[in-house]
């Protein structure tokens, strides 16, 4: 088998729609980037799942940031993505142009050499991911801990997969199969998604990033549907052990429970955050119950789009109400975000 | 959801290493690895999520092998 | 030594200023005259072009922002087919701002603009508060012989495009010594003089030149396309981008199509003048790395994947298709907002 003879496959399909869904922001980039749509049949159908953790973040969180990032003596440290996601008076970026303290981050590691530099300031992290950051995040705070640095503080939109993907499961029927993402995996393992495969008769599938390894994982996919199996296979295996990362999970469950957590387009999912925990929480900067979301016009699709119900270009605010540069939902907001990519690549 | 990349560890101090990534060298915390000098590591936000034994042609040979495993079982 | 608000008066500390730098440096005979205005004796069709350079840190590898502000203006000349000729300079300096530093900008700028063929003719600074900042505006007229016609508009189907070397490299400098991150990668700012030479000493056609720089390639070739009516088809694994780069675009999650150069430019030849302008292009300092990396087609009427355009013009918007090296074709579309580093 090489990738050719895979790609003739998935070029000729000529079966019943298959509808499958990438629940990763980072495979639906690279899904865009490698062009793998022109490759493959056009009755296998690419869903772009709820896996940009900005573009299911709701208003009140980043109004909370943003409230932080205004307060004397506090600098709000923010990931690129997060920077132009409006909030209810603006995005972050807005904010920044009125004399908020915002800093770009590449690593929750830097806010401790920045807060032992600057003891009278309050470094607080807007803490979003799923569980391929979310390690970070304790690792740092854990270490914060440990050494006495107290003026840190995280406001966590901190996701946690698994539950989201059966709330779709329970909530939507038209999906045959989910293309597992691959780092996430990385912390977490494949087994959790046994019992989903179980219970909702799905092919779950762990992917890497490469656009050679995605179309292996479609065709695994395909082909499993067509001879009625519904396994859950790792094919990332240099990267993914099927128990996942121990020693990321330990320390996840150290310093974090679960909570509720709203997404947006979704709703509250029971369980699906992480909140810190036990000696940790004084590091919270009021993290829970940051549910409020902006009224979102009727003509406003997200929901439908991160649940795959519709494709973005079927949202009639796309390209109009709703662009890149004045993006109205997260959606259109992050790199990742499932209209955002569509548009660019329209 | 989560950009990542493969890194060549150049040297290790404590919970600290310095990773390699073509040419561009960078502090990486490996708290949550057990990895030696010279191992190859996934990095995502500053932090080194898993060691990676094969490099990405062995990858891709390895990924081949096991779609043809899965092809018997499908028949 | 540091600037302060006195160098900004008018008084002894701005003569001082003045005698010991700028005119240290900055010598002609247009110049020397000390009048209100430069008087300057040109004809025929002119190119003129301003920039405003900021830039952090203000020396990096590969330069500082005295060279980058004598070439960033100078290779925008360069691009409509011009002769370089004069350039004018306005200096903001904040206080604070230390003297040596300054010194080597204007030593930078002095240099490039000898190689480049262009005199210093105009200039002016002012002292505002601040932490030790410096930017400068500079203005550049060329000549436009009569013979060349360089335009965006000019680009037509079966011309090929050739990028003159490795896309990123400046952005990459900069983003890394911002964020500490230790390579290799110096900044590509340089003046693209020697290029535009051997290809128009050659007699060689260009239709359309630019040079690569905010916005990156994708965002440039995008207002080619728009400009021209044509659509652009690239080769993904034609277009050059080193090792290093890819490394560090790779780390932060951003994409090389989309980084800012200093020193690079695409230029849009005739097909069969192609292999010729590379080779000229190749002998050059400043173009060692150029490849061909697409070329020009007829607006198409199918749109090859399967989205429902809500756009009435979709059909026939000029468009950038990549084909990837495993046969697949997808679009480049502008630069959207900053490129960020991300992590999602």
């Amino acid at each position: 088998m090489n990738i050719n003879e895979i790609i003739e496959y998935l070029k000729a399909y000529d079966g019943p729609d298959i509808k499958m869904m990438e629940v990763c922001g980072t495979h639906t980039a690279s899904i865009f980037k490698s062009g793998i749509r022109s490759l493959i049949s056009p009755k296998i159908h690419l869903i772009s799942g709820p896996g940009c953790p900005v573009c299911v973040t709701p208003t009140a969180y980043i109004d909370k940031c943003g409230e932080y990032a205004l307060m004397d003596n506090h600098v709000l440290m923010t990931f690129g993505d997060m920077i132009k996601v409006p909030g209810t008076h603006g995005s972050l970026a807005d904010l920044k142009g009125e004399g908020a303290h915002v800093e770009m981050m590449y690593s929750p590691f830097e806010a401790i050499e920045k807060a032992k530099a600057n003891p009278d300031i309050t470094y607080v992290l807007a803490a979003v991911g799923f569980e391929t950051t979310t390690p970070a995040y304790a690792l740092m705070i854990d270490k914060a801990e440990r050494e006495g640095v107290k003026n840190i503080r995280l406001v966590t939109a901190l996701k946690t997969i698994i539950p989201a993907l059966q709330w779709i499961c329970e909530n939507e029927d038209g999906i045959d199969a989910f293309i597992c993402p691959g780092h996430v995996s990385t912390i977490i393992g494949s087994k959790p998604y046994e019992a989903l495969a179980e219970k909702y008769h799905k092919p779950f599938v762990v992917a890497g990033f490469e656009a050679e390894q995605i179309l292996a994982v479609i065709y695994d996919i395909v082909r499993q549907l067509e001879s009625g199996h519904e396994d859950v296979n790792n094919l990332y295996r240099n990267a993914v052990r099927d128990e996942g990362n121990i020693k990321a999970q330990e320390i996840l469950a150290r310093c974090f429970e679960a909570g509720p957590a709203m997404w947006r387009g979704l709703g509250v999912i029971p369980g699906s955050g992480h909140y810190l925990t036990g000696k940790y929480a004084e590091y919270d900067g009021g993290s829970m119950g940051l549910d409020a979301d902006m009224e979102l016009p009727a003509s406003c699709r997200c929901g439908d789009v991160i649940t795959g119900r519709i494709t973005p270009g079927d949202c009639p605010m796309f390209g109009t109400g709703c662009t890149p540069l004045a993006p109205y939902g997260p959606c259109m907001v992050s790199a990742e975000g499932a209209c955002g990519i569509w548009y660019r690549n329209r | 959801m989560c950009v990542a990349i493969p890194g060549k560890i150049v040297s290790m101090d404590g919970d600290m290493a310095k990773v390699d990534f073509s040419g561009n060298l960078t502090n990486v915390n490996t708290g949550i690895i057990d990895a030696k000098v010279g191992q190859y590591v996934l990095v995502h936000a500053g932090c080194a999520i898993e060691v990676m034994e094969k490099d990405k042609a062995e990858e891709l040979i390895e990924l081949f092998g096991e779609i043809e495993e899965l092809e018997n079982e499908y028949k | 030594m540091k600037i302060t608000m006195a160098h900004g008066s008018g008084g002894n500390a701005s003569k001082e200023l003045m005698g010991n730098i700028f005119g240290k440096y900055f010598k002609n005979d247009i110049l020397d005259k000390l009048e209100d205005a430069a008087v300057l004796d040109v004809s025929g069709r002119i190119a003129m072009s301003t920039d405003s350079f900021v830039v952090t840190p203000l020396e990096f590898k590969g330069g500082n922002i005295g060279k980058l502000c004598v070439c960033g203006t100078v290779n925008d000349v360069l691009m409509m087919g011009a002769e370089p000729k004069y350039l004018t300079c306005g200096f903001i300096m904040e206080e604070g701002l230390d003297i040596d530093l300054l010194e080597k900008a204007v030593a930078s700028m002095a240099r490039q603009a000898e190689e480049a063929g262009v005199k210093i003719v105009a200039g002016d600074t002012k002292v505002v508060e601040g932490s030790g900042g410096l930017m400068i505006n500079t203005t550049g007229i060329g000549v436009i012989p009569e013979t060349r016609d360089v335009s965006a508009e000019n680009c037509a189907p079966g011309d090929k495009i050739i990028v003159s070397g490795t896309l990123g490299d400046h952005h990459a400098c900069i983003l890394s010594a911002r964020m500490e991150i230790e390579n290799e990668i110096k900044s590509d700012c340089g003046c693209l003089k020697d290029i535009t030479d051997a290809l128009f000493g050659a007699g060689i056609d260009v239709h359309t030149m630019r040079d690569v720089t905010r916005g990156g390639m994708g965002t440039i070739l995008n207002e080619i396309a728009d400009s021209s009516r044509t659509m652009i088809e690239l080769q993904e694994a034609a277009i050059p981008v080193s090792e290093e780069v890819k490394g560090f675009a790779g780390m932060l999650g951003l994409d090389p199509l989309y980084m800012a150069n200093e020193g690079k430019m695409i230029a849009i030849v005739p097909g069969d003048q192609a292999e010729k302008a590379l080779e000229l292009m190749r002998a050059t300092e400043h173009g060692a790395n150029a490849a061909i990396i697409g070329e020009v087609k007829q607006l198409s009427c199918k749109k090859d994947n399967d989205m429902s355009g809500t756009d009435a013009d979709a059909e026939t918007k000029p468009v950038v298709h990549i084909k990837t090296p495993l046969g697949a074709t997808r679009v480049l579309d502008v630069l959207y907002g900053e490129g960020l580093p991300r992590i999602c």
